[in-house]
């Protein structure tokens, strides 16, 4: 399990890998969002929590459809299968995307925040949402992707069928960083969203796993 | 230590059985060579005996945790070096043999190559390489010898006959003659009739 997460962090440095990719979209968001709304510091601290929550959540569904997709065409997926219980083969996929996705966003996302005119006490909230957060985005993520392996370039039902599971971690996540940005208390959302991530991580290989037990039959 | 057999063994999808009634057996130690048309359910066969998809029906003597499957696809990253991918399939595994598997498909010249740069043949060598470094008994083989050239093909019946040496088991599906002599079994005569259905809340349970 271990070996598979390292090589699929290895394949996702190497090139064609797309580690960059779901990064880039991340930075390109933040960076152009302020000429799109116009330069004003009111304004643009009003949005940022939201944008840069958004941006999290878009940059990791990005990358998601080629997390079993890439492994099932060349048939190394069945492979796995064989060799691994797949709910581990699952888990350390889903672990790997975090790793190179939510974790990277989580540590980019603060200073990035700059540029929306966050304010700086709300920059240890955004990390901490961002950190506790993008798990949930990742486990759910991996659930999506594997009920969408037998569609060949499935990436738009993907997104469709995430789009509503993706909803509750959202508002939690964007909650914790407006009311950190604000000031405000926001230990009760940054509980509900660790519970959320905790839940995800513990139950979605499961649900990843059956799906891709009938897919591979 | 013992033979794999399958008994009164019907494979297929649930609405469209492919096989019925199939009966071998393979001692320890040799290779049943199997034949067929294309489109029999040969591949079937050999996904059903590694354990992807439940038997429709009948009985299989071994645990699929034996057995290593070497597919059609290569199952090759192109980013990976030929080392990488045998050191990974060895730690997925649990075992040692990396440079034992190198050197048996000579492909020790290749190991720091990226699978992208290789040719069918050396990434057919290569997938075969992983079977060597599974280290399980059964070895589950489609097409084995394909765009292999004739040094590949004595270098892999070197192989299987050390394998065969140490009690082991292969099945091979091809339509080319094997580098090793093996017993052979033509798999038309087991053709499900059509019509014949299977056990689909047993399936919907698996």
């Amino acid at each position: 399990m271990i070996a598979l997460l390292l090589r699929d962090l290895r394949l996702a440095v190497r090139a064609g890998g797309g580690f960059g990719l779901g990064i880039a979209f991340f930075a390109i968001v933040v960076v152009l969002t302020p000429f799109a709304v116009g330069p004003s510091s009111a304004g643009l601290a009003a949005i940022a929590p939201g944008i840069l929550w958004l941006a999290a959540l878009l940059a990791a569904l990005l990358t998601l459809d080629r997390l079993f997709a890439l492994d099932a065409e060349d048939g190394t997926l069945e492979q796995l299968a064989l060799a691994l219980p797949v709910e581990a083969v699952v888990f350390a996929k889903a672990f790997a995307h975090w790793l190179t996705t939510g974790a990277v966003l989580a540590l980019l996302g603060p200073p990035l925040g700059v540029l929306l005119a966050l304010p700086v006490q709300g920059m240890w909230p955004l990390f901490l949402a961002l950190a506790l957060g993008t798990p949930a985005l990742s486990f759910i993520g991996a659930f999506g992707a594997a009920l969408t392996i037998a569609v060949k370039r499935g990436g738009l039902l993907l997104s469709l069928l995430l789009l509503p599971l993706y909803v509750p971690t959202l508002i939690f996540g964007a909650e914790v960083a407006r009311r950190g940005a604000e000031g405000a208390d926001y230990g009760q959302p940054l509980a509900l969203l660790a519970a959320l991530s905790l839940g995800c991580v513990a139950l979605m290989p499961f649900g990843a796993a059956a799906a891709l037990r009938a897919a591979l039959r | 230590m013992t033979s794999l057999s399958v008994s009164a063994l019907r494979i297929g999808r649930v609405n469209r059985p492919l096989l019925d009634a199939l009966a071998f057996e393979v001692p320890e130690g040799s290779a049943l060579a199997l034949r067929g048309p294309n489109g029999l359910g040969k591949t079937t066969l050999l996904r059903t005996l590694a354990g992807l998809m439940p038997p429709l029906s009948g009985v299989l003597s071994h645990d699929p945790e034996e057995a290593a499957y070497g597919a059609h696809l290569d199952a090759l990253k192109p980013a990976l070096t030929v080392r990488e991918t045998l050191r990974f399939w060895s730690d997925i595994y649990g075992t040692r043999r990396i440079d034992e598997a190198l050197a048996a498909f000579n492909l020790a010249e290749l190991a720091d190559r990226p699978c992208a740069m290789l040719s069918a043949g050396q990434r057919r060598r290569c997938a075969l390489a992983r079977l060597h470094v599974s280290g399980r008994r059964i070895w589950l083989m489609d097409e084995p010898t394909a765009a292999l050239d004739a040094q590949g093909q004595s270098e892999l019946a070197d192989v299987l006959t050390a394998h065969l040496g140490q009690g082991g088991i292969a099945l091979m599906v091809t339509h080319m003659p094997l580098p090793i002599p093996c017993e052979e079994l033509d798999l038309s005569p087991f053709r499900a009739r059509p019509g014949l259905a299977g056990d689909a809340f047993g399936e919907a349970l698996e």
